[in-house]
């Protein structure tokens, strides 16, 4: 049962790296237009404007 | 445009040194005009950063130095079709988004908390040859995620519990924050004695609910005040503020001071309290007196907010700012509409007063009969626990508000505000409708009906001399060309305006102003609601023939009332001929003209006796006995006077849609109330004595409050139509053409 003392911690770790990568989205600010950004994915911001 | 609006003064710094301008976009239809303003801005000189929010319509923009020209900004999107309008963020708005943000990440932690702690608990039940150090193991790294996790997360509930115990009262969270503390202790107790079982999972879980139900709520009220804010920029009245050196500037009324000096022109409604400086005009102040004859006022009379001027321009020196804002008053109701005391709301009330105290009456007595019984501490303890967590909060006490919030809330999306408290639900039991014919089967502002026989370079000149007037005919002229360039102009007090355009002259006004008798009489006889606008400009002549007309969708709507099974009638005070005209146009066989005020009080009345439940729609102005006597009311109103209403309930824009949109909500709204108290009803009828029987883990008893809660709140959301059908009001429901400010 040693094996625990290695999974559990490391169960721990992953969660806590999903937690502070969510906190870290929600203080930038990604969850203020959740439905702008559906669609700024389809723009072409890189494609030279040819007007 | 006479005037420049001031911007400056809502200008804010950020923390990085820049300049921030928040606008509301008018004309943002679709996704696609996201990339199209971003990219419109992208060269500006000095300009920082442009970012649309779509789920908003805002605009923000940052900028660094003077080399960024505001104006030009606006100008661009103008050109582009978007309209901005400046806001500053409510302070209600902030910190509804502040505790949003607080809430999600209250709701993180305790997700992560009771997801990895679940992960070790079913070890622990399925684990039937585990080994008690593992098991003790367990138990300890779940008191090691749940203490801290529990004392950020369940923060909302303490505090609240808190304020309330150290005011003296008892509400939810008093009983939800004893039964997760009284867990926690117990489960650290067992932990310490090596004990089998431990609650960590049961008080992180219920908390993880909790937090989500509360989640929902703010998420609905924060989209609320968004809309709120946006509508009260779209449509903030404006002032026209002198400074020392003569220069005007547009401002927001909120932001004038005690002492400015504001000018009003005839047309204009005042802003604002105060002494006249100078100039003399013709008043009317039927608004605040109800006296509708005109009032002469000079320099030194005293004059208030919301009279009419009719014929004048005059400097006003302010005596009191309104300190009210559009954006107060609609907030008020608002807030009023979400708290509002309805019959289910107050049964709701009471049951909830009652139901703190008998929780933690029944929790102890079920504590104290079970150690009578001859139970251990310990067990009657746990069976204390489960029926406080059961209970917690009551799903019946979040039954009928949570309909409430989300039924105001979508309903304020439709373009309408409910004015009293049990609206929702007269308006859902309406069965006859009258309405009013002027202002509210037709359109607030006359408009130009015969403009497809005028040259369209006339049409643009007459706009532009047009906009120099604040005359209601003047505007319609001027609506013809919407963002046609203000001239110089003079204005002649109740003949019409004139100016020279390529050296000759040009008039526009009354019929006699520009000398075309001769014109009208070769129009023969005109029908009698219709008033003329002449215009010349050298040997260029136009007669604008203007009216009242239908709102663009009153067919429709009456179309769609009458498919609800709505019996309709029409009630005007106007000539029999004209009321007759619309009634025929709009398919209602049942109407009546020439009705004095009485009158029209006189045939609600009947219908009541009649055992109908009538429906009002009608001007909130002048139609208030009306609009009194009638089972329950609605009227059109304009943004400067929202709060004067007297109806239950009113909406803003041209169209008429909302009423059908306010009629289906409410219906569906007193539905799922009556859903939701039955549903709460039958969930502690049952639960309540399993618990108290002592047949419940925390655990189970986490898990049916949490469903409850959230069948409840679930159930709520449904009273807002999806997104795709509900109506919004920036978009579709921009204000009538007006001459350009």
């Amino acid at each position: 049962m040693t094996i625990l003392l290695f999974l559990v911690p490391l169960a721990l770790l992953l969660g806590l790296i999903a937690l502070v990568a969510f906190m870290w989205s929600l203080r930038s600010g990604q969850f203020d237009d959740l439905d702008g950004a559906a669609h700024r994915v389809l723009m072409d911001d890189d494609v030279e404007d040819d007007q | 445009m006479t005037a420049a609006f001031d911007y400056q003064s809502l200008v804010t710094k950020t923390d990085g040194g820049l300049n921030r301008l928040d606008a509301a976009i008018e004309g943002m239809t679709c996704a696609a005009c996201i990339g199209d303003i971003e990219r419109g801005l992208r060269d500006l000189p000095g300009l920082v950063s442009a970012r649309v929010n779509y789920t908003n319509r805002r605009l923000a923009l940052e900028w660094r130095d003077e080399n960024f020209d505001l104006t030009t900004a606006f100008a661009r999107l103008r050109r582009m079709g978007y309209e901005l309008h400046p806001f500053e963020l409510a302070d209600s708005e902030r910190a509804e988004t502040e505790t949003m943000r607080f809430l999600l990440r209250c709701l993180a932690i305790a997700g992560f908390a009771a997801m990895n702690i679940m992960l070790l608990s079913v070890g622990v039940w399925v684990g039937g040859d585990i080994d008690p150090e593992t098991r003790d193991l367990f138990h300890g790294v779940s008191a090691l995620i749940a203490l801290p996790a529990a004392a950020f997360a369940g923060q909302p509930f303490f505090r609240s519990a808190f304020a309330a115990l150290r005011a003296g009262r008892l509400n939810m969270d008093v009983p939800i924050s004893l039964g997760v503390m009284l867990a926690l202790i117990m489960s650290v107790y067992e932990t310490v004695t090596n004990a089998e079982h431990a609650y960590f999972d049961s008080a992180t879980m219920l908390l993880t609910f909790l937090l989500l139900g509360r989640f929902l709520d703010h998420a609905m009220r924060r989209k609320t005040r968004a809309v709120a804010a946006n509508l009260a920029a779209l449509r903030a009245p404006l002032a026209s503020r002198v400074s020392a050196d003569g220069d005007e500037t547009r401002v927001p009324v909120a932001q004038i001071k005690p002492g400015d000096l504001v000018l009003s022109r005839p047309g204009e409604r005042l802003p604002v309290d105060g002494v006249i400086v100078s100039g003399s005009a013709l008043l009317d102040d039927s608004l605040i007196t109800g006296e509708t004859a005109r009032r002469p006022a000079s320099a030194g009379d005293v004059v208030y907010a919301g009279s009419l001027n009719y014929d004048g321009v005059l400097t006003i020196r302010v005596g009191a700012a309104s300190g009210a804002t559009l954006l107060d008053d609609i907030e008020k109701l608002l807030d009023k509409a979400a708290h509002a005391r309805s019959r289910y709301m107050r049964l709701a009330d009471r049951v909830s007063r009652l139901y703190a105290p008998m929780v933690h009456l029944a929790a102890l007595s079920t504590a104290l009969f079970w150690m009578a019984r001859g139970a251990t501490f310990h067990d009657a303890l746990i069976t204390a626990i489960c029926v406080l967590i059961i209970t917690c909060p009551c799903a019946l006490a979040l039954a009928v508000p949570a309909v409430q919030v989300v039924a105001s809330g979508a309903l304020f999306r439709a373009g309408v505000l409910l004015n009293s408290a049990d609206a929702i639900e007269r308006l859902a039991e309406a069965d006859t409708i009258v309405f009013d014919k002027t202002g509210t089967l037709t359109a607030p502002a006359p408009r130009v009906v015969n403009a497809d026989i005028i040259d369209p370079a006339t049409q643009a000149l007459a706009a532009q001399l047009a906009q120099a007037s604040r005359h209601p005919l003047a505007r319609a002229v001027a609506a013809l060309t919407p963002n046609a360039p203000a001239i110089e102009a003079r204005e002649e007090h109740g003949l019409g305006v004139s100016a020279m355009i390529d050296g000759v002259e040009a008039r526009l006004g009354s019929v006699a102003f520009c000398e075309m008798m001769p014109q009208v009489e070769a129009l023969g006889a005109l029908e009698p609601d219709i008033s003329l606008v002449a215009f010349r400009h050298g040997e260029r002549r136009a007669l604008f023939q203007v009216r009242q007309i239908l709102r663009s969708d009153a067919g429709d709507a009456i179309d769609a009332l009458k498919a609800r099974g709505f019996a309709i009638e029409i009630l005007s005070g106007d000539r029999p001929e004209a009321v007759e005209k619309i009634a025929r146009a709009l398919g209602v066989e049942d109407w009546r003209g020439g009705l004095t005020p009485a009158e029209k009080v006189a045939r609600l009345d009947a219908l009541r006796d009649a055992g109908r439940k009538t429906l009002m729609i009608g001007d909130g102005l002048n139609d208030a006995p009306a609009l009194a006597s009638a089972y329950v009311s609605i009227s059109p109103i304009d943004a400067t006077h929202i709060t004067q209403a007297a109806a239950d309930a009113v909406f803003l824009g041209e169209r008429l849609g909302p009423i059908v949109v306010t009629i289906d909500l409410a219906r569906r709204a007193r539905l799922l109330m009556r859903q939701n108290l039955g549903l709460s009803v039958i969930y502690n009828v049952f639960a309540v004595p399993l618990a108290m029987a002592g047949w419940l883990t925390p655990l189970i008893a986490a898990a049916a409050m949490s469903g409850s809660s959230l069948l409840v709140t679930l159930n709520a959301l449904r009273a807002a139509p999806s997104a795709a059908t509900s109506a919004d009001p920036v978009a579709s429901d921009a204000p009538a053409p007006e001459p350009a400010e």
